[in-house]
């Protein structure tokens, strides 16, 4: 009879938002907000110098057949001075690192520099945030792999920590 | 007196508390000049999602980085794109996530087509109930 | 050594609910008149136990126990005194104690009140009454204790999170609970209506105060919560259709669903298979909720006590409860003989269409919630937010409206429209105001003008079922249903006028500077600190004027000490026709400039939104109240010499 199946509709529909409350509970939270431009050309951009002694940074530093990394950082950012001493381990290891300070004063980079190295190339200004809407970055620190043609192949979301620095020299070498 | 020497030294303490430096971006906090366009900015402002806040839309948002999407769909609208375009702009850096309307393809079209299906289903399972089934 | 006695108390009355469940049951099988006969004086000392152990925990708030780690993580000394008990309740543990409280004490009000059910269905219901007790007492006792203690004390305390150190706080929490705990007792009932197979009108009329009485709380506490929002976030927004919101949402849409369908079942004998269903979905609504918003596994700006430990215990008992109804449901409602027909075009039809489309707007909120979850185990990351909520709820909103329109006209049974020749006065006005709009206001927009339009024809047609009847003679309960369907066209009307005609202003300005939104003249004639119990703030004083009318608005952007946190304490004027909504922001570091960014916002009529829930809750009271004298006075007459 067509009642029969409509009244445990609801108990089956009930099993259903067992199972999706049971995964939210059990499946950790994907907490960061990725950019959807890895696998996609850089896009354009040209900014100042950070603070004195350095050379800005545009799109066109990336794009001469080197595979370089981007770092985002800030002076400003706690888990951005634990993630430097990697970072001058990553640059040992022979890559080029170019950098993007959000948000910073000059004397605030020149700070930050003198006090945890300087491992990067060029570091350009991002004084309002508009470059990091532009890249589909979602906050500091991250880093990108940019192959040798100017396209994004990988996004690091978060400081980099003593277990990434292999993964992403070989991740970088890989490329073209 | 001595209250308010603390309310003073605290007072200057207040300005931001994450010591985050640097002007917003101009239009983050300016309204356009023409209603009609600010109207439409609005609009898209409450559909679109701060990134880094607990689900506010970058219309209700303190933070930075809301700051700077304001801006910059403040700008676009001033440009004379339209909402659509700005919104895939951004939906094209960081995926659906970012605007509040869910997709209206894929699984998302279930969604948005939920009010008519369980309208359609109720009704047909309500359709037994009434007297004039009675021959 | 209070928080020992408390915790005493709470033991002592789990073991007490252990022991109403046998007594329960031995009242619902007829064995063992003895334990049967307990029933009742075990609920009521149930009840007791845990109104005390309540009662040393706000104690303990009350004098700042440091020693309790409870107090010590959310309150502090120097917090008022007023927040120091509100903070009872402003964390996950006090909460849950008062939720178990408010159950417990509804267990003892049925067994001092419940007088129209019969003697096995009521054994049932305090045997499953119990039984919901017991999971939470469990939940307590064994994973959120609020009476741990804390070696050494510390000093001063952590101190309540600065945006719920707030009046408004200490009343929304309450009312929530006991309008969930009323949800369990419509649960209990069902479920024993299905054990014991009895279900009917006399059944009805003993569960419909109970959920009467539920829903009126749910109504108050989602205004209240709504209100709260409005006013301490500062966006200038009073629904945000969060995780959290929606949370207390989904149990008053079944609420609400199912007091229409046990007024059918009470009447007219028909409905029955849809009210025991609704009562148990409505509780089913109200644990998911409580889920939802202490599991963490959603993102919301309300969420507290994000503990997956919890979330888990919670959702246990949510299988166990729901699961184990639904799968009654399943097997026993063939017992329950089909009810009494009735035709489409009648007050029975209305009615169960009002309950579809509240199960409509159900299904959106409850799919809409938790898609991202869902869409996040497929891998997709998506949101779901108020542009989708507003554009799927508002229309099957609208069509609900015109159902309130003709629905309480229609006669029981049978009827046709053709009889009902006042309808001609809502539809009337609805076209009248409907083109005026259009007419002078087409910038208002579609949705708002038709929405205002609706309202206004709803609000007219709410008072249309007391015509042609003698005033005096006007049942209370009739008195309560015109007011609660008049009170639901303010509100609606309330959110279109807000929607619609909203002004929103944002001004860098320096001292002496003004700016004018919407006929007011807003000036900044001072900026000052102020000083405050526990917080230090930046206020700025606002001259505004509209026409003859001068007041100072004083909003402020506030600094906490403990916890360090800054919120803004927007400035409300509220007017007849709307509020002037005002906040004030420090300029940012970097600026050099002496420029104070201020927001304004002209809000016509924005205030009855919430005037309408409340008028809502009010109609629903006097309902209950019509209906309760009632009852008591026919008890008296058909029994002179009972003290009841």
């Amino acid at each position: 009879m067509k009642k029969n199946w409509l009244i445990w509709a609801p108990l089956a529909l009930f099993a259903f938002l067992g199972g999706i409350f049971l995964y939210g509970l059990v499946e950790p939270k994907d907490e960061y907000v990725r950019s959807n431009l890895v696998g996609r050309p850089l896009p354009e951009f040209a900014l100042p110098a950070a603070t004195e002694g350095v050379q800005g940074l545009s799109n066109t530093d990336f794009a001469d057949g080197k595979p370089r990394m981007l770092n985002i950082f800030a002076s400003w950012c706690l888990p951005c001075k634990a993630e430097a001493p990697f970072l001058e381990q990553i640059k040992e290891a022979g890559v080029e690192i170019h950098a993007i300070a959000i948000r910073d004063k000059p004397e605030d980079v020149a700070a930050f520099l003198a006090e945890h190295g300087n491992p990067f190339v060029r570091i350009g200004a991002d004084m309002d945030m508009l470059i990091q809407l532009k890249l589909g970055s979602s906050g500091v620190p991250e880093t990108y792999l940019i192959d040798g043609k100017g396209r994004i192949i990988h996004q690091h979301i978060g400081d980099i920590r003593a277990e990434h620095v292999e993964p992403l020299i070989a991740k970088l070498k890989e490329a073209k | 007196m001595k209250r308010f020497v603390i309310a003073c030294a605290l007072a200057f303490s207040i300005v931001p508390a994450a010591a985050q430096e640097g002007l917003p971006p101009p239009l983050a906090n300016q309204q356009l000049a023409d209603p009609a366009q600010e109207a439409r900015a609005l609009e898209l402002m409450q559909r679109l999602r701060c990134i880094q806040c607990q689900g506010q839309s970058i219309h209700d948002s303190d933070a930075p980085i809301a700051a700077a999407m304001r801006h910059e769909v403040r700008e676009r609208i001033k440009a004379g794109q339209s909402e659509a375009e700005i919104e895939s702009w951004l939906i094209e850096r960081y995926g659906d996530w970012i605007s509040f309307a869910p997709p209206a393809s894929g699984s998302g079209l279930i969604l948005w087509l939920l009010p008519i299906l369980v309208l359609g289903g109720a009704l047909l399972v309500a359709r037994g109930r009434f007297r004039k089934r009675e021959a | 050594m209070i928080a020992e006695f408390g915790l005493a108390a709470l033991w002592l009355a789990a073991a007490l609910a252990l022991l109403q469940a046998f007594a329960g049951i031995g009242h619902w099988r007829g064995f063992s008149p003895a334990l049967a006969s307990l029933t009742r004086p075990v609920a009521v000392v149930q009840g007791l136990l845990c109104l005390i152990s309540f009662g040393c925990l706000v104690w303990l708030f009350a004098i700042t126990d440091l020693s309790v780690l409870l107090v010590a993580s959310n309150s502090h000394i120097d917090k008022p005194m007023i927040f120091k008990l509100a903070g009872t309740w402003g964390n996950h543990e006090g909460s849950m104690l008062l939720w178990v409280t408010v159950l417990s004490l509804s267990g003892t009000a049925i067994a001092l009140f419940e007088k129209r059910l019969d003697h096995q269905t009521l054994g049932a219901a305090l045997f499953a009454q119990a039984l919901i007790a017991l999971g939470f007492f469990a939940f307590l006792l064994f994973s959120s204790n609020p009476f741990e203690r804390l070696d050494p004390a510390p000093p001063a305390g952590a101190g309540l999170n600065p945006l719920l150190q707030d009046i408004g706080l200490a009343f929304h929490p309450p009312t929530l609970y006991i309008g969930y705990v009323g949800l369990s007792v419509a649960f209990s009932f069902a479920v024993a209506a299905l054990l014991t197979g009895k279900v009917g009108p006399a059944f009805a009329r003993a569960m419909r105060p109970w959920v009467l009485l539920a829903w009126i709380f749910l109504t108050i506490g989602i205004t209240a919560g709504s209100y709260w929002a409005y006013y301490e976030l500062g966006w200038g927004g009073w629904w945000f259709w969060d995780p959290v919101e929606n949370a207390s949402l989904m149990p008053w849409l079944a609420a609400t669903a199912l007091l229409h369908s046990v007024a059918v079942l009470a009447t007219r004998d028909a409905l029955r298979a849809w009210t025991i269903m609704l009562a148990l979905i409505a509780f089913a609504m109200a644990m998911a909720g409580t889920f939802l918003v202490r599991s963490g596994i959603l993102t919301s700006v309300h969420a507290f006590a994000v503990d997956p430990e919890r979330g888990a215990f919670i959702l246990g008992l949510l299988v166990i409860y729901i699961g184990g109804a639904l799968t009654l449901f399943g097997l026993r409602i063939g017992v329950v003989r089909e009810g009494k027909t009735f035709a489409l075009l009648s007050r029975e039809g209305a009615i169960v269409g009002n309950n579809i489309f509240l199960s409509v707007i159900l299904a959106i909120v409850l799919v809409g919630t938790l898609w991202p979850l869902a869409a996040e185990a497929m891998g997709d990351k998506i949101s779901v937010g108020p542009p989708y909520f507003n554009q799927t709820t508002v229309p099957i909103g609208l069509l609900l409206m015109l159902l309130l329109i003709v629905g309480p006209l229609l006669r029981w049974r049978d009827d046709s429209l053709a009889r009902h020749k006042a309808l001609a006065g809502p539809a009337l006005l609805f076209l009248l105001v409907a083109c005026a709009l259009f007419a002078t206001q087409p910038q208002a927009g579609l949705w708002p003008i038709l929405s205002l339009a609706l309202a206004a024809a709803t609000a007219l047609a709410s008072i249309l079922p007391l015509l042609g009847r003698n005033i005096l003679r006007i049942p209370l309960a009739l008195w309560g249903m015109a007011l609660a369907h008049f009170g639901f066209a303010v509100c609606v009307a309330g959110m279109a006028a807000e929607q619609g005609w909203k002004v929103e202003k944002l001004v860098a300005m320096r001292v002496g500077e003004s700016a004018v939104v919407s006929g007011w003249n807003v000036k900044l004639d001072d900026v000052h600190p102020v000083v405050g119990d526990n917080w230090v703030a930046l206020e700025g004083q606002l001259l505004v004027r509209r026409d003859e009318d001068t007041t100072i608005m004083r909003p402020q952007s506030r600094q906490f000490s403990s916890p360090k946190q800054q919120t803004t304490e927007a400035a409300l004027l509220t007017r007849w026709d709307g509020q002037l909504y005002a906040v004030i922001a420090a300029p940012s570091e970097g600026d050099a400039s002496d420029r104070w960014q201020v927001r304004l916002w002209w809000k016509p009529f924005v205030t009855l939104i919430w005037y309408g829930g409340l008028l809502i809750a009010l109609g629903g009271a006097i309902a209950l109240f019509g209906r309760a004298t009632l009852a008591l006075r026919k008890r008296r007459r058909d029994n002179p010499w009972s003290l009841a």
